[in-house]
């Protein structure tokens, strides 16, 4: 390139270069683009989809499948419909997809998988004028919905099928044992995933591994899944004191479940998280309380989906609160 | 106010910012080099914040180099002085590279020009005494420095006499010189006190003697060790501190370097002056040392014309009021990919493309960009990742401020503080999303101005 440049042309020969003005700055940093970062988080998610096919096997693989390929025609129809250009190139509709995927169980019929993949493309994304623009975690969206559609299917007792070929399938997942017959899962079989859940919670260590991959990589912010952490470490805390005799300890909350998947992979979306450092942190000590209370007061096993969804709807009032002062101002 | 030593080791930084390449190799080599004196020059009558000069010569008169062609206009104005011996022609209008159109004289070179090593001579040689400096008043230096013409050189143009006016409400206890050049690609600074570090060293301590600051600190990011080394021997004695910071943009801006250099803050809507602090860059402090020194006024100044798109980049002596083409021809040229010519660096430049648009005190370099480092991702939704937040050196949220921008939402913009931003460009540098959030918090900043004034 360079020995092209500085050839020497005859006057004759000399084509002046076409010469733009453009606002500043005319410099653009290289290290990151949306897609970029979208493919960061697929990166990011290949521990959990490995941990998830391993597993699960072809509970996992269908469910996979079903959820990304329908997230993508969705958005491809969606936008047709608007009138806008296509955009699945930015990767966002595949990541929804396989978020989604990995929060299901294994056993939801394929038209669980479907309906939740239009929900939370359609109404947890493309209404809200697309990428960027929504309110609400579109997977968490889906997920919502099918939740409370389908309650057989997603309710606790629909992850297990005692006849089912995959070991993991036919044992109850470990938060439901908990709470209905007072069963405390072992901290490895939590840790490395071999049991039931939903299809991307049950690998505390692949979560982990991904989710601090995306931190280093700043896709993620960091402190969301601290502040998670922080409050579920506290709060279980609390619970482990003044319950001491129950053998479910802080740990068992922090690994069991889809906490982790969580706290790394859904809160940290950073379209319905706020903006600042602080705001993050708020947002994820929120997540972590409403995860807390759901598991000890609710019906539910589990909190992660509505904590995370509750907190998306605070998240505008928490980036109002958490307006930094510019620098000299009093 | 308490004055923090503890950054004059090194690494002394601020908060946020980005590291954009620093592409230096370009001209960081090439030896200050004494421009030809060009056949004419084009001196805009405005070239400084504030009011424009008024001109002093009639049109056919002849001028000598350092005759006085314009007159302050105001008290926050400058005269300006022919770089060239010749005749003064018809006045006409020039369009500087920030879009202004400003009345502007030409002057003809005619006759012998100082030129060549005589006029390196004229402007660096000599004597620059660092004792005996306590016989000028303040009165004198203040006089001298607006005689001269002399503005800030470090781009933003302010005339440097109105600075340093001696102020007993608001004293100055430290004088901070600005050698830093942050920006990409321009050396200019660079070369200056590597190749005359004595005139900056006589002027830091002539503005440290006007302001009867306690302190006198030359602020260089560590990306310069020769630079570093050079100045703390030329500074050797005269109780000059020279304060290295971490390489940073925009460590340069006046704002972030009192931060880095004191740690105080300047108030949102204040000055330097405010905290106690007067910042200059080192050309202006070296131009201020002939002025005071010589009577002699501000007519040439050093200018980096770098970048991939130009031949043969170089660090150029040059008068003001020569041609950016006399100036781009005289490197050899734009090659064949160049894109984009900015007067300044890449992150805060303006873009021009009429040759004949010339030099003003405030333009510090030219950086020719080609197409290759243009190149970006095409525009998408802001996706709040908030690595704008993370770059803003002024602790503003960019994101809302684009959005605000782009709603004309007067209320949102101003809870956000759209006036606090100084347009360094660091959050459209790091924007995933491509988002040209500078130029929309421009046009914010204007729909809130119109809106004020209403």
């Amino acid at each position: 390139m360079a020995k092209d440049n500085e050839q020497t042309l005859s006057a004759a020969e000399e084509i002046a270069p076409a010469i733009h003005v453009a606002p500043s700055p005319h410099l653009s940093s290289t290290s990151t683009s949306t897609k970029q970062m979208m493919l960061d988080v697929l990166i990011a998610l290949v521990p959990v989809v490995g941990t998830a096919i391993y597993v699960f096997q072809m509970y996992a693989v269908r469910q996979l499948v079903i959820c990304v390929a329908t997230c993508l025609l969705a958005e491809a129809a969606f936008t047709r419909m608007r009138g806008k250009p296509l955009s699945l190139q930015d990767f966002s509709a595949a990541v929804t997809g396989v978020i989604l995927a990995l929060s299901l169980p294994g056993t939801a019929p394929w038209f669980v998988g479907v309906i939740a993949s239009i929900t939370a493309i359609g109404i947890g994304k493309i209404i809200f004028g697309g990428v960027g623009m929504n309110i609400f975690n579109p997977a968490m969206v889906g997920r919502a919905f099918v939740m409370i559609s389908f309650a057989t299917f997603l309710g606790a007792s629909g992850y297990q099928d005692v006849n089912s070929a995959v070991d993991a399938i036919t044992q109850a997942t470990p938060m439901d044992a908990f709470k209905q017959s007072g069963v405390v899962a072992s901290i490895p079989a939590l840790f490395w995933g071999v049991t039931n859940g939903s299809l991307g919670e049950t690998s505390a260590v692949a979560s982990l591994i991904g989710g601090i991959y995306l931190c280093i990589r700043r896709t993620a912010s960091w402190e969301i899944p601290v502040g998670v952490l922080a409050a579920v470490a506290v709060i279980g805390g609390i619970a482990g004191l003044l319950q001491p005799e129950s053998e479910w300890t802080v740990l068992h909350h922090i690994l069991g479940g889809s906490l982790l998947f969580g706290a790394f992979f859904i809160a940290t979306d950073p379209v319905t998280s706020p903006l600042t450092p602080k705001g993050k942190l708020l947002f994820g000590i929120g997540v972590g309380v409403f995860i807390m209370l759901l598991r000890i007061f609710s019906g539910y096993p589990e909190g992660v989906m509505f904590a995370v969804l509750l907190m998306n709807g605070v998240t505008p009032l928490i980036n109002r609160w958490t307006i930094p002062r510019p620098l000299g101002a009093k | 106010m308490a004055f923090n030593f503890k950054f004059l080791g090194s690494g002394g930084t601020f908060p946020h910012g980005v590291h954009p390449p620093e592409r230096k190799t370009f001209a960081e080599n090439a030896a200050i080099e004494v421009m030809p004196p060009p056949e004419r020059v084009m001196i805009p009558l405005l070239q400084n914040v504030g009011a424009p000069s008024k001109p002093a010569v009639k049109t056919k008169a002849t001028v000598a180099f350092g005759e006085k062609i314009a007159d302050a206009g105001a008290f926050v104005s400058v005269p300006i002085h022919s770089p060239v011996g010749g005749k003064v022609m018809k006045m006409g209008t020039i369009t500087l590279p920030n879009g202004r159109h400003v009345p502007a004289v030409p002057i003809k070179a005619e006759g012998e020009q100082v030129s060549g090593r005589a006029l390196w001579d004229e402007i660096f040689g000599g004597e620059w005494p660092r004792e005996g400096l306590d016989r000028y008043t303040q009165k004198e230096i203040v006089d001298a420095i607006q005689k001269a013409g002399v503005v800030g050189l470090g781009g933003a143009t302010f005339p440097t006499h109105v600075k340093y006016v001696p102020n007993d409400e608001k004293p100055i206890d430290t004088v901070l010189i600005n050698g830093c050049e942050c920006e990409p690609y321009l050396t200019s600074d660079y070369r200056m006190m590597i190749e005359v570090p004595e005139p900056i060293i006589t002027g830091a301590l002539l503005l440290g003697q006007v302001t009867r600051a306690r302190n006198i600190i030359i602020g260089i990011e560590d990306n310069k060790p020769n630079a570093i080394e050079v100045m703390r021997k030329a500074a050797g004695g005269t109780g000059i501190k020279i304060a290295v910071f971490r390489t940073k943009y925009p460590q340069g801006s006046e704002k972030q370097l009192i931060l880095a250099a004191t740690g105080r803050k300047v108030p949102l809507g204040g000055l330097p002056l405010d905290v106690g602090v007067a910042v200059s860059n080192i050309s202006t402090a070296a131009v201020v040392a002939r002025a005071v020194l010589r009577g002699k006024p501000l007519t040439h100044r050093v200018i980096s014309v770098t970048g991939a798109g130009i031949r043969t980049p170089k660090n150029l002596l040059a008068p003001i009021g020569v041609s950016m083409g006399d100036l781009i021809d005289y490197c050899g040229g734009l090659t064949r990919d160049a894109a984009r010519i900015v007067a300044g660096g890449p992150m805060m430049g303006f873009a021009f493309s009429d040759m004949a648009t010339p030099v003003t005190k405030g333009t510090s370099g030219i950086t020719v960009l080609t197409h290759g480092d243009l190149k970006r991702e095409v525009e998408t939704n802001c996706v709040r990742c908030g690595r704008c937040v993370d770059a803003c050196p002024m602790n503003l949220v960019p994101s809302k401020l684009a959005l605000a921008s782009r709603k004309k939402d007067i209320d949102l913009a101003q809870l956000y503080n759209i006036m606090a931003c100084f347009e360094c460009g660091s959050c459209a540098y790091i924007c995933p999303a491509q988002i040209p959030i500078v130029q929309l918090v421009r046009t914010g900043k204007a729909v809130v101005i119109g809106a004020s004034k209403k």
